[in-house]
Formats: structure tokens, sequence, C-alpha cells
């Protein structure tokens, strides 16, 4: 075991010892490194100002990806490399173009729109320039000049020097356990030292990319006593494919999970999941095992028979994922027990008959033997948002037209994500016209007793999943119904 | 005084060009620094403010002994500890730096506790014993109208017999509308960093708008002259008006710290504390009434205006009487009666915000004309079109004339340019065609009086050195918060002596440099600042000429000062050297510059006068789509047409326009703030309440100028830019009113409310498809 956290910056090993675990990567830097130019201006990950690079060892190359710092423990640096603003050192072209382009007023958020920027530079088929800047907030400039500076910046090739070498010394390290005032963190590098840790130590908060937890510490102010990182344990982090099914591990991070997520349909959905940021270090296991009665996975991957694999120990046992969730903060997972990972079917949606939201390659649906499937996200504002209503539709409609097999569940409906039962037995063995659907949303209200908060109120919600119903069917007639994809291709 | 109207200027080269922000390099470098960025000084405390959780009650004890005894707490003080007065507001004395027996709102100050460290501070306030009496709040206009509660008496604005008007008139119409209000969500939030000094002094670094408004209030507070403290603020992230007033609390607190402790105290506030803690734009609710002809000439209009102050003063007063200004917008009224409420509520305290009341005060009148054009089937382009002020010159209901409108033509200019005829002639084809979508296209003008409307405070000052070398140093009290002030003004002060931009080195905005100045508000940072700078400056020039025609023997007129250099006659020499050779023969080579805003005046208890020196002028066509199933929306295109006079640097002056634009965009649209039935702000962070990301930027966005320079002698014939383009963001609003109408066949005027978030507009859809029998 190894008690000093092991990390790069600009090229060298950094230790770090003597720290307190949940120390932010964000307050590290500003306060104890006096490397200032990543700011803080939420200190929740909405805002994008405390943006930084981490640097992953992929072969013999190293994958660097945005984060946000200023809910990243320090100790979850361990064995990776660090990039901030100063790194950069001022000419870069990101940082050029800014300047070219008047891309900063105050310049507050300019530092992490720079580390966006640098680390979209590094992807090999970046998503458009939005997208990778959805999580970072302007107040000043309106986003267009930094748009501009953007695509100027894109169009220049820079080759970067990146520290395989020492990323390489450091994969070499002992697992990382360490204590600092009575409180633990530990890194286990195996399954089995994960079932024995997490039995040992049943009250430890299971870790994976800390973009709920890390909350914990800088919105609630909770002290941690203890944390055990899922990050290291390589069972975890991969997707394999076997007997039809896809295993996704609990840690894999969306963005990792972006081949896969393609092939379930539900990259739109994800597209609009937080920010790059967030999902570069938020993971599939994690929006599940929190419980949130919001969170946008749950409801896809419920009607699309996801199942969760738990352990405890030696024991694994498995289940279907709308069972997982008891009650508001309550999960059916018991002390000492965690997820391994998310199953799903290969081939979930029969014939592949999503309506997608985004792009240019929107399948039509077919006229006859179909599923009918769709999910839609409602919130406040498009990008970074959590929604007010998420819906997740599959169907199924014989030749005849008739409904064989109904699977509809919604977020922010309940106090879980949770299926809309009545509502499926509505549709079940009816014609799929709009007198059936008329009947079905109907009875949405035996289902679901939403509640009024800041995002919503409940009438907005109930009337909202009975659209979103609604929705479902006049896609087939194939009427125009998707803002997001007028205004793409708006000219 | 100068007066640029007087003496000709010819601007050789730096002035009216696109310059980059002077800081840019440092903002993309992270070398830019910020208060918080400043090396810790040794011994730093850190401290948190302790708050009400209630939003009326009496405290009946206010126990704080645990909090003294937890680990690392070094000072802990509330109101009796204040040696000076208990007070921090900008004019009324009614915004107590700590609550003394009675809080007014959630997340009012309690207490303040001074740690090693945050994490010791904060967790020691938690320790706090307070004891509350609730008594019962009144949150809301509703609320405060009902129970009569004002912050002062209601005002009105009249010009002619607007009821006798209406009344008389072809048509009638009137109506509501409720306008939410807007967290400014500067991307730095407030913090002060005070160090004692001897003699009792304190120096604060403030990121503060207004550094003479916060020496003031931390004199008060301690008691002491406004000559033993010195604020100093060099770039704030983000200002937007919240830090106007709002500093003064945390910079009183913190400098009360140094100065009881000996220590050097930092008073940080995270987001959510900032955002629960400090003043944001003004709620409004907005009756109107106005009488028309059948060509939408409207003969008479009355609005009432009643707005959410909070439950203090601060700059409320001064706010609802822009809305009043700004209740005409750009429209020739015959006839208006404007009334305006100010109603006191158990909430945070309202204040400035980018527009400074204006923006609520147009929505009124934008609507109505939408309304009459609905009502008789017109373009609502047409019916805005026939109510502008001509070039002929009207009187506004306070009684400016307006003789030099250039509304009509900006107005066609934009028409011809976006093609809007076109296209809504496109949008009305395809909402006939499309049963779920529906688009919809405005154009609105903007009309924005400049001047502070308390005549005094437009007045500016400015210091500027030449050093023997050849180097300048600026200084003035405007202050940089990213709008790009501190480069316009050295653009100005570059160009009198002809040297490089780079020769002219800005400085930190401190009260020990240039005293009593106003707050960088009311878009006045460069009009004023910039004619102050020009003064001293030229003060400084026409020394150094006198002095070249003595030593030369030339007469002054043929001194010339460019590239670096000054030409006498046939002679070249460094402006260095004539710096030095200045200096040997005595000549002093500081001034201070000062400027006063000419022939404006203005009477509050009538309400008339003339406040402004001038209006800036623009209009925005903005299309927009809905969707009706779910009320998620887009803005699809928006073209801008902005007059900012001759500009200074078009290029600083074209991020101020985008940027207000996307942010009054956002004010009406997604952001909206949600206070619980207990007045518990539930909107406190990004995670809840959303301002524009840069996907919610319209997708096609064309800006152009409207070149005319000044008619008045402003500083190079420019004109200010810093609010009126947030107003371009009605269009938004607008188009968004005509999509949901579009949803009920045109057959009635929706009651869409701002901010228009999907759930307003699914609710306006549904409730026009009802109301137009769709349904």
């Amino acid at each position: 075991m190894r008690d000093v956290v092991r990390f790069v910056l600009d090229g060298e090993v950094r230790e770090l010892r003597d720290i307190d675990p949940t120390t932010t990567v964000l307050n590290l830097l500003r306060y104890d490194l006096r490397r200032t130019g990543t700011k803080e201006g939420c200190a929740e990950g909405d805002c994008g100002a405390c943006t930084v690079a981490l640097g992953e060892l992929d072969g013999d190359t190293v994958k660097w990806r945005a984060v946000n710092a200023c809910i990243l423990f320090a100790p979850m640096l361990d064995g990776k490399a660090l990039k901030t603003v100063e790194s950069l050192g001022g000419d870069h072209p990101v940082q050029t173009a800014l300047v070219e382009h008047h891309g900063s007023q105050c310049g507050f958020c300019t530092p992490g729109f720079v580390m966006s920027l640098w680390a979209r530079g590094r992807e090999a088929s970046p998503p458009p320039v939005a997208d990778s800047i959805a999580g970072n907030l302007c107040r000043c400039t309106g986003y267009g000049p930094i748009l501009a500076a953007a695509e100027a910046a894109a169009s220049v090739t820079v080759v970067e020097d990146d520290p395989v070498d020492a990323l390489k010394t450091l994969a070499k390290d002992e697992p990382l356990a360490f204590e600092w005032n009575g409180r633990r963190w530990f890194s286990p590098r195996t399954l089995d030292q994960l079932a024995d840790l997490v039995e040992a130590h049943p009250d430890a908060t299971i870790l994976a990319g800390a973009t709920d937890v890390g909350l914990w510490v800088t919105k609630q102010h909770r002290t941690l006593p203890a944390i055990i990182s899922v990050s290291d344990v390589p069972e975890l982090t991969t997707i394999t494919r076997n007997g039809g099914e896809i295993r996704i591990g609990a840690a894999v991070r969306y963005s990792d999970a972006m081949e896969t997520l393609v092939h379930l349909y539900l990259d739109h959905m994800v597209r609009r999941l937080g920010s790059v940021q967030v999902r570069n270090s938020g993971t599939i296991g994690g929006n599940i095992a929190n419980g949130s009665p919001v969170g946008d996975m749950p409801p896809a991957l419920i009607v699309i028979g996801a199942r969760l694999a738990l352990r405890t120990g030696a024991t694994t046992r498995e289940l279907p994922l709308e069972d997982y969730f008891l009650g508001y903060g309550k999960q059916d997972r018991q002390p000492g027990e965690f997820i391994e990972a998310v199953i799903v079917p290969e081939k979930p949606w029969r014939f592949g008959t999503v309506q997608r939201f985004i792009g240019a390659e929107t399948e039509r649906p077919r006229r006859a033997p179909r599923g009918k499937s769709d999910i839609y996200k409602v919130s406040k504002r498009f990008d970074q948002d959590i929604s007010a209503v998420c819906g997740a539709f599959w169907l199924w409609i014989d030749t005849k037209g008739r409904i064989i097999d109904a699977r509809i569940a919604f977020g922010g409906m309940a106090a879980i994500p949770k299926r809309a039962k009545a509502c499926e037995a509505a549709l079940l063995g009816q014609p799929w016209t709009e007198a059936t659907i008329e009947a079905a949303v109907t009875v949405l209200e035996q289902d679901f007793q939403p509640i009024d908060d800041m995002r919503a109120s409940a009438a907005y919600r109930m009337t909202v999943a009975r659209n979103m119903l609604r929705k479902l069917f006049v896609t087939s007639e194939d009427e125009r119904v998707n803002v997001l994809a007028e205004s793409a291709t708006y000219a | 005084m100068p007066d640029s109207g007087a003496r000709p200027l010819e601007p050789t080269g730096v002035v009216h060009r696109a310059v980059k922000h002077d800081s840019a390099e440092k903002h993309v470098s992270g070398a830019a620094l910020y208060i918080d960025d400043l090396p810790h000084p040794a011994d730093l405390l850190h401290v948190f403010i302790g708050m009400s959780e209630r939003a009326h009650a009496r405290i009946t004890a206010l126990d704080l002994t645990a909090v003294r005894a937890a680990p690392g707490v070094v000072d802990v003080i509330c109101a009796r500890d204040i040696p000076g007065t208990n007070d921090v507001s900008p004019v009324a004395g009614d915004d107590p730096l700590f609550a003394d027996g009675l809080v007014q709102y959630v997340g009012q100050s309690l207490f303040a506790v001074a740690a090693e460290t945050l994490d010791q501070a904060r967790a020691a306030a938690k320790l706090a014993k307070v004891t509350y009496e609730d008594l019962p709040p009144v949150l809301t206009i509703a609320q405060a109208r009902a129970a009569g509660t004002v912050i002062e008496a209601a005002q009105t604005m009249t010009l002619g017999d607007a009821s006798a008007a209406i009344a008389a008139a072809p048509h009638r119409l009137d109506g509501h509308l409720a306008i939410g209000g807007q967290d400014h969500f500067y991307l730095e939030g407030q913090i002060a960093l005070a160090t004692p000094r001897e003699d009792g002094d304190v120096h604060v670094w403030s990121s503060t708008q207004h550094p003479t408004e916060v020496q003031h209030n931390v004199a008060k507070v301690l008691g002491i002259r406004d000559h033993a403290v010195t604020v100093e603020i060099r770039r704030m992230g983000g200002g937007f008006g919240g830090k106007e007033s709002q500093p003064a609390l945390f910079a009183a607190a913190a400098a009360l710290i140094a100065v009881r402790t000996g220590r050097p105290a930092k008073l940080r506030v995270d987001r959510d504390d900032d955002m629960v803690m400090t003043g944001k734009r003004h709620d409004f609710e907005t009756g109107w009434s106005v009488g028309f002809d059948d060509d939408g000439r409207l003969t008479g209009a009355a609005f009432d205006l009643a707005s959410r102050c909070g439950y203090s003063a601060d700059l409320s007063m001064a706010i609802n009487d822009r809305a009043m200004f700004h209740s005409d917008n750009a429209y020739a009224l015959p006839t208006a009666k404007i009334v305006s409420q100010r109603y006191r509520t158990h909430t945070v305290s309202n204040t400035a915000f980018r527009g400074f009341g204006g923006p609520q005060g147009m929505m009124g009148i934008e609507r109505a004309l939408d309304a009459v054009a609905l009502k008789l089937g017109k373009d609502p382009l047409d019916v805005r079109k026939a109510n502008l002020y001509g070039p002929a010159g009207a009187q506004t209901p306070y009684g400016q004339t307006v003789d030099d409108s250039p509304a009509l033509a900006l107005i066609e200019q934009l028409e011809a340019s976006s093609r809007y005829r076109a296209r809504r002639a496109a949008i009305l084809k395809w909402n006939a065609e499309n049963r779920w979508l529906k688009r919809g296209i405005a154009l609105t003008p903007v009309k924005f009086g400049i001047s502070f409307t308390a005549t005094h405070l437009n007045q500016a000052g400015a210091l500027v050195h030449v050093y023997t070398d050849g180097s300048v140093m600026l200084n003035h009290g405007g202050t940089e918060m990213g709008q790009g002030l501190y480069v316009k003004v050295a653009q100005v002060v570059a160009d009198v002596f002809g040297l490089d931009l780079d020769r002219v080195k800005i400085t930190a905005t401190a009260t020990d440099k240039v005293p009593n100045t106003s707050a960088t508000a009311a878009s006045s940072g460069s009009d004023l600042n910039g004619m102050a700078a020009l003064d001293a400056a030229r003060q400084i020039r026409d020394r150094l000429t006198d002095f070249a025609a003595q030593v030369f023997g030339v007469p002054a007129g043929q001194i010339v000062f460019e590239n670096n250099t000054v030409r006498v006659d046939e002679t070249v020499l460094t402006f260095a050297d004539l710096a030095k050779k200045a200096w040997f023969a005595r000549i002093s080579l500081s001034a201070s510059g000062y400027y006063r805003t000419p022939k404006i005046h203005y009477d509050r208890a009538s309400h008339q006068g003339r406040p402004f020196l001038y209006y800036a002028w623009g209009a925005a066509v903005s299309e927009v789509i809905i969707d009706t199933l779910t009320g998620e929306n887009r803005c699809l295109r928006v073209d801008l047409l902005h007059d900012c006079g001759k500009s200074l640097n078009p290029a600083i002056d074209l991020g101020q326009i985008e940027g207000g634009f996307v942010q009054g965009m956002g004010w009406l649209t997604t952001e909206e703030l949600v206070f619980d039935a207990k007045g518990v702000l539930k909107t406190h962070a990004p995670s809840t309440y959303k301002i524009p990301t840069a996907s919610d930027r319209p997708g096609v966005m064309n800006i152009d100028f409207w070149h005319e320079p000044n008619a008045e002698p402003t500083i190079h014939r420019s004109k200010a830019v810093g609010e009126p383009p947030l107003m371009l963001a009605i269009s938004v609003f607008s188009a968004l009113t005509q999509a949901v109408a579009a949803a009920g066949d045109y057959r009635v005027m929706p009651d869409l409310d701002a901010p228009a978030t999907p759930e307003r507009i699914l609710k306006a859809v549904d409730d026009v498809r009802r109301r137009a029998g769709l349904a």
C-alpha cells in the first residue's frame, strides 16, 4: 500500500502527503500550488470556470479529458497527469484565437473555456464547439466570439509533449490507501480488493466520478469518514459483450461508453446529460447508485430491460434495474454491497426505430410491424440542466397495428425513476391510434403524483408526461415535432 | 472643463479602432489577478457570515458562545460590536451590516465569524443559537399591495389627459404582464480583502463598481473618516449592476474584522450564499391600458408599474424612476399616465441590474403594441412604426424633447437587411402547415436614456502622470468589470499624446487616487471617465506644447504629437525626450482631470426636466420556434442594429451588444428565480438557475452598427453602450408571444409572462387554444 498521492503536473511527478482526502483539486491548485488561473464559479460542476484537463495513459499515448476541478478530490489525481491554464504558457492557438476574436470580457470564465477547448483539440473527432463548451458558462460575451475563436483554433495543429513515460512510472505504483485525521481513502486495484474493502467498511462512501459525491463536500459541507474509490478497478471500468448482452462496468464514465451508447441509441440523451466535464467524470453506475429521482439514464435503461449486478464479498446477485429504486433516497443495496455492472440487451430496440433527436441520420419509422420507441427530456434549458420530466418509451406494434408490448418509464415524476404501469396496461392490446393514446394519457394520474419544485410545477410535469406520449404517436405521422432538429437545420 | 465640441478633435489612430481588451492576454493565460488570486498575506483570517433563516422575525436571542469557542475562531462580531453606524446602504440608511433584533429576509446577515480557515469559520457559524419569534412575512407584490407596504409613495408621471384620450379613442385595450427578476450571476462572486494599517486605517480590495460608496460605508461602520479608508479594485469578474451597492456589506465586515484583530481578513462568499444574500433585478407586474385609432396609432397610454423592492430601499427609487422613463420606449405618446408602485417585501433588497428598471419599463408598451396589432389584424411592425418618435421632435412623459430620433430610418434599414417582411410571410404560411411547432418573428426598438437621472452623479475625475521616460500612468474613477472601460479610456489618453497604447499603463481604481467618484453604472463609464481623462491628458499636453513652443521658438500650432514623437517644425524628438526636457525645466507632468455632463436637469418632485443628455437607439429582429407539446423553444435567428454613435472601440462595443442581448434573452426565457412560500430562494446556484449556454445563442446572429456620430459633444462623439443592447432581447419575448398566438390561429392575445420558460409557454399555448375555441 502507498500513502502518497502521485500525479504528473507539467511533466513533473508531484507528490501529495498528509492531505485531507476531500480537498478539491481546485483548492489544491489555488491555495497550495498558487496556480490561481483556475477559478471557482460555483463549486458544483455547473459553470466550468474550474475546468482543467486530466491525462490518463492509453497504450503509448495520453488521453486527455476536461473535468471540473471544483468537485474533484485531490486523491483522484493519483496516477494521472494534470494540466491547467498555466501549463499552456499563453500562446497556445486556443489562447491566441480567443484574444484575436475578443473572446474574453471580464475574463473570469476564460481559463475554463481555454481548457475545454484545449481538451477538445485533443479529440480525434470532436463534437460541435457548442457541445464541447456546454459546461462552460460565460455571462459577458454571449458566446459568439468564443465559438468563432474555437473554430479558428481548431484549424491549427499543435504537437504536444505528453508525459507518457512519467505516467508509465506511476502505473507501477502500489494501490493508494491512506488515513488523515482519522479519515480514510482507498483506491483498490482489483475487484476482490474492492469487495473486501466494501465489506470491511460498510459505511464508507463508494466513489466513482465525484460529480455527485463531490457536492456532498462542497455544497453540504459534509465530512466523509471513509472513501473507497472504484475508478482503478478494471472490471468496473470496462464494457464487455457476451451472449446477446452488454455488460457495462459500474464505473464506466459516460465519455468512455459513447460507442455503446450510440449503439443503444442513447447518445442523443446522453448529449444532454450534464456537460463534457460531467460526462468525463460521471459514471453510469453512479447515476444509478445515488438513486436520484431525476437521473436521466434510469428511465431509458429501465425500458430497455437493464439489470444490475450487485456484489457482496464473493457473492453476486442480479435484479431488474427498476426494482433497485425503493423510495426517495432508498435503494436495494445492502451494507457491504456495491454495484458491479449494468447489464443491457445487445439489441434492445428490436427494429431500431428510434427517432433521433439530433443529427442528420434520422431514421424514419417503418409502417408495419415495428418497435416504437423514444426518449424525451424536457428541462428549462437545453444544455446541462436537470430534467423537469424525462420519459422513455418502448412499444411493440404487430402487423395488425396492435400494441403487444409496452414499457414506459419516467424520471422527475415520482420520488424514484419509475414505470408507468397503468399507462402501459391501457395501451396493451389496443390499436395504435390517437384514441388509444388519449385513453392512455388519462391514466398517467394513477401512476404518478408529481411534485411542485423550482424546476417545474406538478401540473406542468403531468401535462408534459402526457404530451410525450402524444409526441411519440405524432412522430409516426411524419409531423415536425422537434425544435432542436428545426434549429439545427435552420439557415 | 473640456468640451470636445468646442475644440474639434481629429483622432489620429488609436481611438475608433477595434483594439483588444487590455487584459485579453492575461485572461487567456490565467495571469489576470482577481481579488481571490492575490497572494494570501501572512496571518490572513477568513470571514463567514451567519445568516437569517427566516423571512420576517424578531431575534429574541442570539447566542454566539459556541461559535466563539469553536476551533480556529479568532473573532465573532454582531450588531453590538459595530463602533460606528450599523448601515451599509447606498442612500437611505436602512441596510444594517448585521440585523439588530429584527430580520427581514432569508439570508440577511446576523453576525460574522473570523477564523484561521474558511472551513473553520463556516463550521463555527453553524453553532450559533438564534431564537426567532416569527412575524408574518410579506413576500410577493400581491401580498405587499394587500398589506400596503411600500418603499416610498407611488410616483406619477403625466403627459396630457391619458384617461380621457383612452376613453375617447376608437379602440381600447388593456392587459397585464408579470416580469420576473434576474440574478446577475457574475462569474466572480462577492469578495473583499481588508488589511489594517496604522492609525486604525484600513485598505480594502473590494470587487465593486462603486469604490467610493464602499469607502463611505466602511468608514461609516468603523466610525472613522473617509480619508482613513482606501478602497481599490483592478478588475471584477463581472458586475452587471450587482456590484454597485451590494459589495459594501462584505467590505465592511472584512474591514471591521481586520481593524479589530489587526490581521488581514478575506470575505469571499460562495455561489449559493452570494445568490441568497444579494439583491437582484426587480420583478415587476405591469398593468397597461391604451386607446388607439384604426392604424394602431396610440392616442393615450396608461401604465401601472408595480415592483418588488425587497426589504429596504437600496437603489429602488431611481430604478423604478427609470422604469417610468422607459415606459414610452421609442414611441411618441400623445398622452400618458405612468404610475409606479414600489413595494416593500420580506425578500432580499433588489438592486441595480443592467438597464436599471428600463427593461421592465419597456416591456409594457411592447406588449400593448403586440396586442393592438393582433386586435387590428396588422403586422405588429406597422403598428410600431406608426407610433415611433419622429425626427421632428416630440415630448416624453417627463418633459424632455426627443428631437433627433433616428428610429424610423434605423428600423427600416433593419427591416430590409433582415428581410423581415418576407420572413414573416413565410412564417405565417409555415404555421398554417404545421400543427405542433409554431414560429414567431418580431422587430422591437430600443431608446435608452443616457445619464444618471440623479443629476449630481454625472461627474468624474481622472489622474494622469507622464514620467520622464515618456511612459504614462492613467487612473480614473471608473471600474473595469469586463466591459472594456479601461482600454477605451486608455485609447483616449494615448491619442492625446500620439502614443502607442502600450505606453499608457492602466492602474487599479482607487479612492486615494481619484476621490468622490460615481458608480461605474448607467452605461456612463466611458462618457464620464473618458472626458475626465481627456481633460487631464490635455492639460499636460498643453503644458508640453507651450514648453516646446517656447524652447523651439515656434507657434504652438506647429507642434504635433504623433507616433510616439513630437514634431516641432522640422525637428522630431521622442515623446520621452520632450518629457525629460520639460521636467528639467520644472514643468509639471501630472494632472487631474474633471468632467461634468452639461445640459441636464431634473425635478424629481414633478418628474419633469431633461434627465438625459442623449438617447442610445437600436432595434432587433428575432425569430423563434416553439413546441406546443412541451413549451420548449429555440431562438433561430437574430438581427441587431445598434447605435454606438461614433464607436470608441467597435470590438468592445460589439461585445457589449452581443453579450447584452444574450443576457437579456436569458432574463426573458430561461432565468427563473423561485422563492418558496417561506421566502427561501430555491434557485441559488447554476444547477437550478439557468443562464444561457453557448447552444442557446441563436444559430444566426447578424449584428451591425448604426454609424451616426452622437449629436451631443460626448467623448469623440461616441455613445454609451453598456446597458441599451440588453433590451434588444425584448424582441425574443415578443417573437415568442407571436408564436404562442399562432397556436391559437392569431385569434386571441397570449397571456405570456416572463421569463418565458417552457412551462409558461405551454401554459400560454393551452390557454390561447382554449380561448380561441381550438382545444
